[in-house]
């Protein structure tokens, strides 16, 4: 039986229903990301395993017991805010031993815990400060210190990071898989940034419009999305019309080209079905031959220069077709008007 | 080397704009203020400074203490005192009722009109008092207002009979009451809408029940709030006339009614005296607001300097 498992959860609000039937299973020290665009329900669908709403169908259980309907305090589960929400009155070690101190736990443990608690989160010289002197980063640190002090069964991270600016992002977000990792603790972390959500997991549970679209490992939900939302959500995917589709043979024309393309994954084609390849899967250059390769060409419309990647829009019979290829240091830009080749193997595209 | 130079040159544009800046906008920075200081010149300071030096004086205008020394006789100090416990019970009553008012308004969970309601009958009866406020509370509680004899009535219970009397201290400190409520749902509202919804979440889950939340959390943040309140409140009783006035004619001798009837000039008419009770006013309250400094300075050591 798994550590946690929401079944069945569903939550309505007056007669819109914003959690729907979302079940999960995440076993123990498992790091679980829920991704999806906003107001899909990730924080609505937390909020119930920390106990601050509700489910009206549906149940929670954790470690074996029923923890539906328990109220937050009694639950062990531990939560960081998006907004920090460090009590304004307290300073770096009252924050950290307020669960603590609920627990009626002797002043000297206390002590000793929010010093391990501190050390871990590299803030040992801040503990008489209060949280106006700290920065949104440090203020973030101690919040996750306070919420794991309790040595809770869970913890729950809504949307950590994204008060904070690009660099202590990153910085932080390693800091907590670290920390995760090394105390072992079962999360479950809400973001929309899939970049984080890819990094950080074990596994991605990814919502659209409160259900669950897709729950696996990042690798897969990028390489085989299950939804065409999946699809377009996660990454960055080329959709391209086609016509002339024949199964038996897998093939299909797109733009004048004859296209062969990956049938392995079975799945119900749509009334109009695309062809879905990401834009670092094509390959610019000659013509490339054999069994498994096909070949687009067509004219550059635009360069885009992003840093690593250089993003070419190509034309392809009146198709725009994304192309990224990465940056070199002493590379000669493709221009505007240039005759290009796109070369990609059968097995890095699919129907939708 | 043209670019270093290009850099300098901004720099040096950038220092010449940041010290002119300051010297165009002097004015315009504090114009929008002089109506205030010139209030508080003409209607504060000036009359203050009167007010002390004419302290001093006799009724000829020569310099004494006589004033000073009359007023610890026992009658002064009598009408001081219960000026005093007046303020105090009705900051504390009223603020207390505006707390839980406001709290229930804010935090608890009513329909949308209540809120807007409530704030707006507070706007008003904050500045009910008075004369209309006194007869008020004659025709409602009063010997034969209409609440009374709707308890006599009704239900058999004859407040004045169980030693109520409206022109009482008792009585006196409920009519207070009712304009120092409102003006603490008024003052205490904003900061009960500061308070964050995950702090309360967040207590929660670290296991904190609902009083350790409240004792820990929530009152020693509004406490900074909470106090000053109830300084106003204090202030705002103690200075008041009309309504004592006007409900116990001068059966309550706040020190207001005091200072009133030396300078009034009835037959008692002695303007030195008056200035000195009233100066003798200026110093309660600046002893309560060196309380309220210190205790507020306690309670806010974790707030923004
Ligand atoms: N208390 C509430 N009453 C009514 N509707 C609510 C309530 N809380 C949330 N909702 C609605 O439920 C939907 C899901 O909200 P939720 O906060 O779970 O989204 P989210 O996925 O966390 O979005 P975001 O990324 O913006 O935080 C939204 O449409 C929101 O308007
Ligand atoms: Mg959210």
């Amino acid at each position: 039986m798994a550590f946690i498992e929401l079944s069945n959860i569903s939550k309505v609000y007056g007669t819109t229903t914003v959690v729907e039937k979302v079940n999960l299973e995440a076993e123990k020290g498992e790091f679980i990301s829920f991704l999806g665009p906003s107001g899909c329900g990730k924080t609505t669908t937390l909020r119930m395993v920390a106990g601050f709403e509700q489910p009206n169908t549906g149940s929670i259980t954790l470690d074996g017991a029923d923890i539906t309907y328990l109220p937050p305090r009694q639950r062990n589960i531990g939560m960081v805010f998006q907004s920090y929400a460090l009590f304004p009155n307290m300073t770096v070690g009252q924050n950290i031993g307020f669960g603590l101190q609920t627990r009626k736990l002797p002043k000297e443990e206390i002590k000793q815990k929010v010093d391990e608690m501190l050390a871990m989160v590299h803030l040992e010289s801040h503990i008489d400060k209060y949280p106006y002197q700290l920065s949104g980063g440090q203020q973030q640190r101690i919040a996750l210190a306070r919420a794991l002090a309790i040595n809770p069964a869970v913890l729950l991270l809504d949307e950590p990071l994204s008060a904070l600016d690009a660099k202590i992002r990153v910085e932080l977000r390693l800091e907590i898989r670290r920390i995760q990792q090394t105390m072992g603790i079962t999360t479950i972390y809400v973001t929309h940034d899939q970049e984080e959500a890819m990094l950080l997991s074990d596994r991605v549970v990814v919502m659209s419009q409160g259900h669950v679209e897709q729950i696996g490992p990042p690798s897969r939900i990028y390489n085989y999305p299950a939804t065409e939302f999946v699809a377009q959500f996660v990454g960055q995917l080329n959709l391209l019309p086609v016509s002339a589709v024949d199964m038996a043979s897998a093939t299909c024309t797109v733009a004048g080209h004859t296209i062969r393309f990956e049938t392995s994954v079975a799945r119900e084609l749509s009334e109009s079905p695309r062809l879905a390849i990401r834009p670092e899967e094509l390959q610019i250059g000659f013509p490339a031959a054999g069994e498994e390769a096909n070949t687009l060409s067509g004219e550059i419309a635009s360069v885009l220069f992003l840093g690593a990647i250089v993003r070419l829009r190509v034309l392809v019979n009146g198709v725009l077709i994304t192309a990224d290829i990465f940056n070199e240091r002493n590379i000669t830009f493709p221009r505007a008007g240039d005759e290009i080749v796109l070369n990609f193997s059968k097995h890095a595209c699919w129907l939708i | 080397m043209s670019n270093k130079n290009q850099l300098t040159t901004n720099t040096k544009m950038k220092r010449d704009a940041l010290e002119v800046r300051p010297k165009n906008s002097f004015l315009s920075n504090w114009i929008g203020v002089t109506p205030f200081f010139i209030f508080t010149l003409f209607f504060i300071v000036l009359p203050s400074v009167s007010l002390v030096t004419r302290a001093f004086q006799d009724n000829a205008g020569n310099f004494t203490l006589r004033n000073f020394l009359d007023l610890f006789s026992p009658a002064i100090l009598s009408s001081y005192w219960v000026s005093i416990r007046i303020s105090f019970a009705t900051a504390l009553a009223g603020g207390l009722l505006g707390f839980l008012m406001a709290y229930a308004i804010t935090v608890g969970k009513l329909p949308d009109g209540v809120r807007s309601g409530i704030l707006t009958f507070s706007g008003v009866a904050s500045n009910f008092a008075g004369v209309p406020l006194a007869f008020a509370f004659v025709a409602t509680m009063g010997r034969t207002g209409m609440v009374t004899v709707l308890l006599k009535n009704v239900f058999h219970i004859n407040i004045y009979n169980m030693g109520f009397n409206l022109y009482s201290f008792l009585g006196l400190s409920l009519t207070y009451t009712f304009f120092q409520f409102p003006l603490m749902i008024l003052v205490i509202t904003p900061a009960l809408d500061g308070l964050k919804k995950e702090w309360k979440e967040a207590a929660e889950n670290l296991g904190a029940s609902q009083g350790m939340y409240l004792r820990k959390v929530l009152l020693p943040i509004l406490m900074p709030s909470i106090l000053g309140g109830m300084i106003l409140l204090f202030g705002n009783s103690f200075g008041a006339y009309a309504t004592a006035y006007s409900l116990t004619g001068g059966f309550i001798n706040l020190i207001t009614i005091m200072v009133g009837s030396q300078i009034k000039g009835d037959v008692l008419y002695n303007p030195g005296l008056g200035y000195a009770l009233a100066v003798g006013m200026v110093i309660v309250m600046l002893i309560m607001m060196i309380f309220y400094y210190l205790l507020r300075r306690r309670s806010e050591r974790w707030l923004r300097k």
